[in-house]
């Protein structure tokens, strides 16, 4: 008998092995009825899962922690069976600014603490001449991109949210909002930072790689109740997932994938601008050529292991954001959404 | 008490907009204000300090609104989702509706019930309106369709009208199809005969 399941997903790279779950049939395989369903928000995400919906969503790891523990207003515990990608982040900035930084920069660029050194000069010497303070966003609060736009500046001394405006864009509007100048750099998935340099507005100063390996991305999240009543659904489309990570770490398949995710109802973004960052090729910007970053983004079965050890990092990002004022039993809650339990079992299916 | 409350209406389609203005002034509202594109979202908030804010679902600029409560810096009030969690009832209305409401921290429930309720009704009753619109201009198209194929086998065949569609209709009734499926395969095959 076959299953329906209706998955809600945002127009990103990472949202990959789901995509490719339907696309390439490996849902079918496991006798499920993928329905897709692209939201224009991660509060739609989870909101909609929350009322059944959807079955399951493409989800920001500190998102889904955020809803289980009711910060931000709603409280919809999640747990998260699989993860659907590590890393695939970039902080891109206005070509404007990014001139500016490096005539500011004591050193290789390329060296996070030196960006972020340049970064606290051109802050300062903003500061002096009376101009408006620079602004950074992120494409949810409750992400790792906050948390990577929070560790870059702190090695400058900086302080996102006091001494740099934040503010949220989604994924989408990025390219928009830094054309406009309403931001002055973001940090968002791939291919967010491909899209901003490929129209000629923006340089990508580092990818979440630089600053932090295996850092928690995206993971698929269903509510904490349906994960333990629907085992045998939830084991069926992490075994889809499975299969859809052998096979998007194929690099022959690159092609073809690109090709999925460019479609009008998935990302609607160009083929030639995905396929590159699968192989791990970063448009860089500013008359500087691509460049090969190995490990970019993982989609491979090792990255998929929903990890309690993450909960960790995302409440500590959570606090430096100044979001939470943590406590133990925040940690508890936090490391429970990720069920290495539920994974495990899925595994050895196939 | 508090005077009125004040409400803004975040939309990009002014119908709705509209319709929920409307509704919301019949609910005793007077105080609203109505804002389409959302670029400058926390902005607006910041300048009208509404005490609720509703907006529609499918608006990207909720992911923005749900942060606000966390750069409180930049607003003078926090603001949080729906009025009540333990509300699911309501929540599921308003998320199936495809509106949301967010509220300045310590609104009392029982003034907030009565907007969303509204919201929610309004929400509906516009959806219902756009789905027979829909309908009757499907409807539209496909009769102009079943003209248009009756008109090519009129031409061909010869035919009478009223005898074109009678084939038309037997053809469809035959291979089991739609009359407007039927007359879409005329179409096409004509286009690639001409």
């Amino acid at each position: 008998m076959t299953l329906h399941l209706r998955v809600g997903f945002m127009p990103l790279v990472d949202c990959a092995l789901v995509i490719l779950a339907k696309d390439e049939g490996f849902a079918e395989a496991e006798g499920l009825n993928l329905e897709l369903v692209r939201e224009v928000s991660w509060s739609n995400l989870r909101d909609k899962l929350n009322v059944r919906l959807l079955d399951a969503a493409h989800m920001l790891g500190p998102a889904a922690v955020a809803a289980t523990l009711g910060i931000g207003g709603v409280k919809a515990p999640m747990a998260v069976p699989i993860a659907l990608n590590l890393d695939g982040s970039a902080i891109t900035v206005s070509l404007r600014r990014f001139e500016e930084m490096a005539r500011l920069g004591d050193g290789d660029m390329a060296d996070p603490a030196v960006s972020a050194r340049a970064l606290a000069a051109m802050v300062v010497r903003r500061k002096a001449s009376g101009l408006p303070p620079l602004t950074f966003a992120a494409v949810f609060g409750f992400s790792s991109h906050t948390y990577l736009l929070c560790e870059w500046m702190a090695k400058g001394g900086i302080k996102l949210g006091e001494d740099v405006r934040f503010e949220v864009v989604p994924p989408p509007q990025t390219v928009e909002a830094l054309t406009s100048g309403r931001v002055d750099g973001f940090c968002a998935g791939a291919p967010y930072s491909a899209t901003a340099v490929a129209a000629g507005i923006g340089a990508m100063l580092h990818c979440g790689v630089d600053l932090r390996r295996n850092c928690p991305e995206k993971v698929l999240a269903w509510r904490a109740d349906d994960a333990e009543r629907r085992a045998a659904a939830v084991a069926k489309l992490n075994a889809a997932i499975l299969r859809a990570s052998d096979w998007a770490c194929q690099p022959a398949n690159f092609g073809r994938l690109a090709l999925h995710l460019s479609k009008p109802d998935r990302l609607a973004l160009p083929a030639d601008i995905l396929e590159p960052v699968l192989h791990w090729e970063l448009l860089q910007g500013a008359g500087r050529p691509p460049r090969k970053v190995e490990r970019f983004i993982r989609f491979d079965r090792e990255a998929l292991r929903p990890d309690p050890e993450h909960a960790n990092w995302i409440l500590a990002g959570m606090e430096q954001a100044g979001q939470i004022i943590r406590s133990p039993e925040m940690t508890e809650q936090a490391k429970a959404v990720f069920r290495p339990a539920l994974f495990a079992g899925s595994g050895n299916r196939i | 008490m508090r005077p009125d409350l004040k409400i803004l209406i975040v939309d990009a389609n002014p119908v709705r907009a509209a319709i929920i203005d409307e509704g919301l002034r019949e609910a005793g509202f007077t105080d609203l204000v109505r804002i389409g594109a959302t670029n400058g979202l926390v902005a607006a908030i910041e300048l009208h300090d509404p005490d609720v804010v509703v907006i529609d679902l499918e608006d990207p600029s909720r992911d923005a609104l749900a942060d606000m409560f966390l750069v409180s810096r930049h607003v003078r009030r926090p603001i949080t989702m729906f009025v009540d969690q333990s509300d699911s009832a309501s929540i599921e209305a308003a998320v199936e509706a495809g509106v949301s409401a967010y509220i300045v921290d310590g609104l009392k429930k029982e003034r907030m019930q009565p907007i969303l309720q509204t919201c929610i009704s309004r929400f509906n009753a516009f959806r219902k309106l756009r789905e027979e619109l829909d309908e009757a201009r499907s409807q539209l198209e496909e009769r102009k369709t079943i003209d248009r194929a009756k008109g090519i086998v009129m031409r061909m065949k010869g035919l009478p009208e009223d005898e074109a569609y009678a084939l038309l209709r037997r053809t469809a009734m035959n291979e089991k199809r739609k009359l407007v499926d039927i007359a879409r395969s005329i179409i096409t095959a004509a286009e690639v005969l001409k």
